[in-house]
């Protein structure tokens, strides 16, 4: 297919008072991984819900894969996969009547669906659990099976709505993995995350959305490159945060960065060493001893952290310390 | 994985039935493999029959009329079939929000399949829930000494007339389980309307002795209605209050039920399409 496989625009949806998409445009090219990167209440959800044809946007257009969503909802479905933020398996049906009821509901006959249950299921690495309870799975396993029954109708585009929040690292992996996999067989990828390395490992390009509007696109590298190169990243006691904030501010000319649930102070560093010699010789005329100070490449969450002012996700709940529960939205 | 799903870009009334089917073998299938609903839901109507009949059977019984055939259980039976096909028809708004909470129904919704299909599966699994647990009743009382009084014809006529109301008041717990959404307020949500209901009816006593304003709604509402429908084709037109007759009755019944599906399921299909998006 030539041109954009998912575009939207203008689209705008409210609930109340609240502008959940202030006029978002995107169009995404097919056959790679999207990240929609954003923090809690960004909208990521919402355009989910609404390119999925969960939810009618109040105004602007949607196309998936060629098919107008809002004008031709049924026909849409048939081309793309959703898995929710919390999968939504049934805990009494074992992992293949889950898979086979999702292939019948995409029309497929009874013995279709059963062959394409196996293959899924095969290709899912769940053939040994297949025939148990959904229940006596983990957290994991739900996931990747969740991510089967989207993938049963074999759709053109996948969407995966947070696919590793709050599971063990091990799955994280076996479900990058399988990811990575789909991708190479041709499949569209969109998945929204509040893990940046996440999104740095996975998608080939990511989309920044935040208070409903995309505010920036393009590749990881191409984003962190607009941070001008390399960060210095700094803590310094409490009592003498301002005053460092102060005397930094006039080092690049670029404000420094300071992320409140880090501690951390960080600083755009375009010339690399030498901007850090330079902050260091201001700290020094300063009378400053920082506790730490390092010279780093930016990663996405510097790129998300000077477009938003906030970091990404809480920093406290990282995907190696899983967080139990799925979070439900809003 | 280049090849494309079959298209489907209008549902058909064949996928719909067929999407239906799909979706109330699943809702049953949970039924089956949930020990606790299956054990509740037949446990319940099963105890409120044993301490129906041994409780109060001895001090209602002598209020009945003859054609019960002196036996309080005579006069239970259709009652309860009818207190049960009410409260069985709670657990459409109970599963509904369940799957409604957990994300099941957006999974259905982002699928190609008919929309109607959640709806009319739900209704259609429970309303088979509740035909088996009515049998149930039906065969722990002739245990415990229920006989019809007319004939067996008539007794399953009887039972048709109850599941036709079930499935009207499957769809009235469809729309108050869309509205309220959560699993915890719907439990409440449903129960609090149809409590007063259920006793202010001829379900378990005879009207005759209730204050004339309590008894002039309690003649006339759906539950009582269906319930002389019941007692009219299972004991004969003498279980009736005089005046009435037993096809009076049984057109009384249906016409009800046909009124309540005629409002509610509609109203439900939109509740649940405001519900999801």
């Amino acid at each position: 297919m030539r041109g954009p496989i998912v575009e939207a625009e203008g689209v705008v949806k409210t609930f109340g008072p609240i502008r959940a998409l202030d006029g978002v445009d995107v169009a995404f090219e097919p056959g790679i991984i999207y990240g929609l990167l954003g923090p809690n209440g960004a909208g990521k959800t919402t355009l989910i819900r609404v390119l999925t044809t969960l939810l009618r946007p109040d105004a602007g257009t949607a196309r998936v894969a060629g098919v107008d969503v809002l004008a031709d909802p049924v026909t849409a479905r048939t081309r793309m996969g959703l898995a929710g933020q919390f999968a939504a398996v049934d805990d009494y049906l074992t992992g293949r009547e889950n898979v086979e009821m999702v292939g019948r509901l995409y029309g497929l006959r009874g013995d279709e669906a059963r062959r394409r249950a196996a293959e899924v299921l095969e290709r899912i690495g769940l053939v040994d659990a297949a025939d148990r309870p959904v229940r006596t799975y983990s957290g994991g396993m739900r996931r990747r099976l969740d991510l089967a029954a989207s993938m049963v109708g074999r759709p053109q585009v996948l969407f995966l709505d947070e696919p590793t929040t709050g599971i063990d690292p091990r799955s994280r992996i076996d479900i990058w993995n399988l990811i990575q996999d789909l991708v190479a067989d041709g499949t569209t990828i969109l998945l929204t995350t509040q893990y940046l390395d996440e999104a740095d490992q996975l998608a080939a390009r990511v989309a920044v959305i935040d208070h409903g509007r995309v505010i920036t696109e393009g590749t990881p590298a191409e984003l962190k490159d607009t941070l001008g190169g390399s960060v210095v990243e700094l803590t310094v006691p409490d009592d003498r945060r301002d005053e460092t904030l102060q005397a930094l501010a006039t080092v690049t000319g670029e404000h420094p960065a300071y992320e409140p649930s880090t501690k951390k102070i960080t600083v755009p560093a375009p010339d690399g060493a030498r901007t850090l010699m330079a902050v260091v010789r201001r700290l020094d005329e300063s009378g400053i001893v920082p506790d730490d100070i390092t010279l780093r490449k930016p990663t996405l969450d510097d790129v998300f952290l000077a477009l938003t002012g906030h970091v990404a996700q809480d920093q406290t709940q990282t995907p190696a310390a899983p967080a139990g529960r799925p979070r439900r939205r809003r | 994985m280049t090849t494309a799903a079959p298209p489907r870009s209008r549902v058909t009334l064949a996928q719909a039935i067929r999407d239906t089917g799909v979706i109330t073998k699943r809702n049953l299938l949970r039924n089956v493999r949930l020990p606790q609903l299956l054990l509740f839901s037949t446990v319940q109507p099963v105890m409120f029959l044993l301490l129906f009949n041994y409780v109060f059977g001895g001090a209602i019984g002598q209020a009945i009329p003859p054609a019960a055939g002196g036996k309080y259980i005579n006069w239970l039976i259709p009652g309860l079939i009818v207190q049960v096909a009410t409260f069985g028809a709670g657990q459409t708004a109970l599963g509904l929000t369940e799957d409604l909470s957990k994300g099941v129904i957006d999974r259905f919704r982002s699928l190609p399949m008919a929309r109607s299909a959640v709806l009319a599966g739900r209704t259609m699994s429970d309303l088979i829930r509740n035909a088996l647990i009515i049998a149930l009743m039906l065969g722990v009382g002739f245990l415990i000494g229920f006989r019809y009084q007319t004939s067996l014809i008539r007794l399953l006529g009887g039972m048709a007339v109850a599941l036709a109301f079930t499935y009207a008041m499957s769809w009235v717990m469809a729309a108050i389980g869309l509205a309220v959404k959560n699993p915890e307020a719907a439990q409440s949500a449903v129960f609090l309307p149809v409590f007063p209901l259920v006793f202010a009816s001829s379900v378990f006593v005879p009207t005759q002795t209730m204050p004339d304003w309590l008894r002039a709604f309690a003649d006339n509402q759906p539950i009582t209605v269906t319930t002389n429908a019941l007692r009219g084709l299972i004991l004969g037109e003498g279980a009736l209050l005089p005046g009435q007759t037993v096809e009076g009755q049984i057109l009384a019944a249906l016409a009800w039920s046909a009124a309540i599906l005629a409002v509610f399921a509609p109203l439900a299909v939109r509740v649940y399409r405001r519900t999801v998006s």
